[in-house]
């Protein structure tokens, strides 16, 4: 069938709601507004205000109350507008959800999702459009999903749901409105492996979410010019399947980065380093990074364009890693 | 109180049982800065020497099955709400045998069987969890409820104002307890709030709010009972203001330059352990040998838990990230 990103999330959203009497949707806007993305759209009227809960702009105060029901026997949906809004309930995410488990000597597990979009190009300016991910895959305890497809937009958050620990789950805003073909009968998918979305044997793309439509759109041009790029999308940015990253850079012997996030002690400069530390000898190139300028997002296009990664730039660094730059 | 006898008189809110729980705590917190300044006993320590009677007075209105949130000055709360002393100190000592399996310590204490949800360092960062805890019981019917205790410093935290704002607005079972010892670390409540009538803050969120003398065991064992019974009859949130002080520092690390020697003495002749003894003895209802006994009891209570955590065994190191993640996806 015919479907959206968007749409694919409120298919998930729905079926949890119905699957499981625990499970309910609470955060900003999502119920009368009907989501600030749509993505809620119609679930008050299908479920009623007790399992579709909009709150008060709190997010320390309703994540945190995400995290008590948690603990006492419910299954929350926690939805934060963006991740820079997170930022306003980091300490509830780092300092309870994800530490308390270990703190409480293994006997309180926080069975908690929190969702939020991330990342840039809509003109939003430099307080809605940052990708911080990769901030907190640096926090143990928590687990990271970013879904880049109609599959794992649709089948990811079941498998969040039962998953005993936290999870984060990040939709990029640009692919909401992604459109393709899903299974009638898509349902949950695993959390724990990355994906090769397009087998390549010259260079390993990686990347995650919302770079995942340019850098395919990249290795299409890569193939033009007889470049064949293998393009790995990450999916779980914690815990990162390492596995799967070393595997492709022994086939390719080359490895570019992308990612929309600033470069400077973030997810790329980890994966960088773990390709360093263990495939160092695989190599017959850099590892290159195409990452997002280090500015506070600009609102005009043309330099909010200039900002983020793209798919040229990541076919210049692909091109120079197999030697075939200009 | 003259039928000493009396069922009630014995009861969890009885002056007697009030005068053990407050000695209970005492002794096992006079324990604990004893075997700190031998370094058994490490990291930060912060006791509650002096502010017995609130600890005392809130746990004696509950039931089995309510949840407890506490802050990181929480042996009493911990001791209170059931787990047992020999678990605590194990978990001082940060041994396997702790209540938190040694990874928690003196800030961190927690107890499934007694729905203590700790132990929070963050002051004010257990006040959503309560919410959240009494929003699980709202919504599955059950009529729990849930105790958030926390310091005068926390209701100068965002997320006093979100918590609370949100347990009112949506009519939730928690008991919000201030424990007001008039100083947030060393920050005099008139130089960190612009409203020194707690009671009067919490109030403008519609919220039942009431002013107690912490001191005194009984006033706030009939303020939580009158509370509790509100909250549990689906009234939603209320809030308590329990006038306190602590005897002690801070914490060990303390220097206390902030206050004066004249009036932590004065506070001192209000100790709510002889106030409350000698309250019961001038009623008849305790004699010298009586307290020898609770004396008795309570000493003998903290020495076995030290000989238990003295015992006790240290985690392997080989577990270190273990309890980062679940064991076992399935929930």
């Amino acid at each position: 069938m015919k479907t959206t990103y968007r749409e694919a999330m409120r298919a998930a959203l729905r079926e949890a709601l119905q699957r499981d009497d625990r499970v309910f949707l609470m955060g900003e806007d999502v119920g009368a507004y009907g989501g600030c993305y749509a993505v809620s759209l119609g679930l008050l009227e299908e479920f009623g205000p007790e399992r579709v809960r909009d709150t008060p702009l709190s997010e320390s105060g309703f994540v945190g109350a995400g995290i008590g029901a948690a603990l006492n026997g419910m299954r929350p949906i926690v939805e934060i507008m963006t991740v820079n809004f997170s930022l306003l309930a980091l300490d509830q995410i780092v300092n309870s959800a994800a530490s308390l488990l270990h703190m409480s000597g293994g006997q309180f597990n926080v069975p908690l999702v929190i969702r939020m979009t991330t990342g840039a190009g809509r003109q939003l300016g430099a307080q809605h459009s940052h990708s911080l991910e990769g901030w907190y895959a640096h926090i143990p305890g928590l687990r990271l999903l970013a879904p880049a497809t109609l599959e794992d937009a649709r089948g990811m958050l079941w498998t969040a749901l039962a998953d005993p620990d936290p999870v984060l789950i990040f939709e990029h805003g640009s692919l909401y409105a992604a459109e393709g073909e899903l299974a009638d009968d898509a349902g949950p998918v695993g959390i724990d492996r990355a994906e090769i979305r397009r087998p390549g044997t010259d260079v390993t793309l990686i990347t995650y979410g919302g770079t995942l439509p340019l850098t395919l759109d990249a290795a299409a041009q890569l193939a033009e010019r007889g470049v064949a790029a293998e393009v790995i999308d990450l999916r779980t940015l914690r815990p990162l399947d390492e596995e799967t990253i070393l595997a492709s850079v022994a086939r390719t012997h080359r490895a570019v980065i992308v990612d929309e996030a600033w470069r400077s002690g973030s997810l790329s400069a980890e994966i960088a380093a773990r390709i360093a530390e263990k495939a160092f000898y695989e190599l017959d190139a850099p590892v290159a990074r195409v990452c997002g300028a280090e500015v506070p997002m600009p609102y005009p296009k043309h330099l909010e364009e200039a900002a983020l990664p793209s798919a040229a730039r990541v076919v210049a660094a692909a091109l120079e890693a197999v030697g075939a730059g200009a | 109180m003259t039928a000493p006898a009396d069922a009630a008189a014995a009861g969890p809110g009885s002056p007697r049982a009030l005068l053990r729980a407050m000695l209970r705590v005492r002794r096992l917190e006079e324990a604990c800065v004893r075997l700190y300044t031998e370094q058994k006993i490490r990291g930060f320590l912060h006791v509650s020497i002096g502010e017995e009677a609130v600890v005392a007075g809130v746990t004696s209105a509950l039931e089995p099955g309510d949840a407890i949130v506490a802050t990181y000055r929480e042996h009493g709360h911990a001791l209170l709400a059931g787990i047992p002393a020999r678990k605590l100190m194990a978990e001082m000592y940060g041994r396997a045998e702790g209540c938190s399996h040694g990874r928690g310590g003196s800030m961190h204490l927690f107890d499934a069987d007694a729905r203590f949800f700790g132990g929070n360092a963050i002051v004010a960062g257990g006040l959503p969890l309560a919410v959240g805890l009494a929003l699980a019981d709202a919504m599955q019917g059950r009529d729990r409820v849930t105790v958030c205790f926390f310091g005068e410093g926390a209701m100068a935290e965002g997320e006093f104002h979100e918590s609370i704002n949100l347990a009112a607005l949506w009519r939730l079972p928690v008991l919000f307890c201030c424990e007001n010892n008039l100083y947030a670390m060393g920050t005099a409540l008139a130089r960190s709030e612009s409203q020194t009538d707690l009671a009067l803050k919490a109030s403008s969120y519609g919220v039942p709010s009431w002013e107690v003398d912490g001191m005194d065991a009984l006033a706030v064992a009939d303020a939580a009972r009158k509370a509790v019974d509100s909250v549990r009859a689906g009234g939603g949130p209320y809030f308590l203001e329990l006038r306190t002080y602590r005897f002690r520092a801070h914490s060990m690390f303390d220097p206390e330059r902030y206050r004066e020697r004249a009036e932590v003495a004065a506070w001192m002749e209000r100790d709510p352990i002889p106030l409350l003894r000698s309250s019961l003895t001038s009623a008849g209802d305790l004699d010298d040998a009586g307290w020898a006994a609770l004396e008795r009891e309570a000493e003998d209570e903290v020495q076995d838990a030290i000989a238990f955590a003295e015992a006790g065994t240290l985690e392997p190191i080989e577990t270190l990230e273990r309890f980062v993640y679940s064991e076992g996806r399935a929930p």
